[in-house]
């Protein structure tokens, strides 16, 4: 069963990259970077169930707090065109 | 008992997959940003609570279930947020919708 939840995140993710690759506007793109970011996340963890090591789930809380720090970074620019004073 | 945990997780895996599959799909398939938005929500909250609660009931009471927890909180908080200010800034740079004109500036 964690094959089927893995190759279903597999597939999910390819349709993201597709979305992140024809985005016409640079936000499309970003979204599909901030789905695809949880979607490594879910991937990690169930990945880590499917060869029986659970220990993965530390790389996936270290990808999850990446995750949010590069989207509020890349998003923050976009708005104020810097990264701060 | 056991078993009844495990077919109760084996449908939350199966269908947080399916969740998963469906947004994704959605993101592809929708007309403008901002409906592409509201598919990608379906993967980031349903998708993702089904999977991690799925993988939750397989462990039990120990401390990967905390761990798991705490991946849970993570996306479950820090998403929508990361949506809200992804929409915001699309508003405030002028992203027409599709069939309709850009959003005047305030």
């Amino acid at each position: 069963m964690f094959a089927a939840a893995t190759a279903a995140l597999l597939a999910t993710l390819a349709l993201l990259l597709a979305r992140a690759v024809m985005g016409p506007t640079v936000f499309d793109r970003l979204l599909a970077a901030n789905t695809i970011g949880t979607v490594a996340v879910l991937l990690l963890s169930t990945v880590g169930f499917l060869a029986g090591r659970p220990d993965f789930l530390d790389l996936a809380i270290v990808y999850g707090l990446l995750n949010i720090v590069g989207t509020i970074a890349v998003l923050k620019f976009f708005r104020h065109g810097s990264l701060g004073e | 008992m056991s078993f009844a945990l495990d077919i109760l997780s084996w449908i939350l895996l199966l269908a947080g997959g399916a969740f998963c599959l469906v947004g994704a799909l959605g993101m592809l398939r929708m007309p403008d940003f901002y409906t592409r938005v509201h598919a990608a929500s379906v993967t980031d909250v349903v998708g993702s609570l089904a999977i991690l609660g799925g993988l939750a009931l397989q462990s039990g009471a120990s401390l990967v279930t905390a761990k798991l927890a705490i991946i849970w909180l993570l996306i479950f908080f820090t998403s929508p947020a990361a949506t809200h200010a992804l929409v915001k800034a699309a508003l405030e740079r002028g992203v027409a919708p599709a069939g309709g004109e850009a959003p005047s500036k305030r």
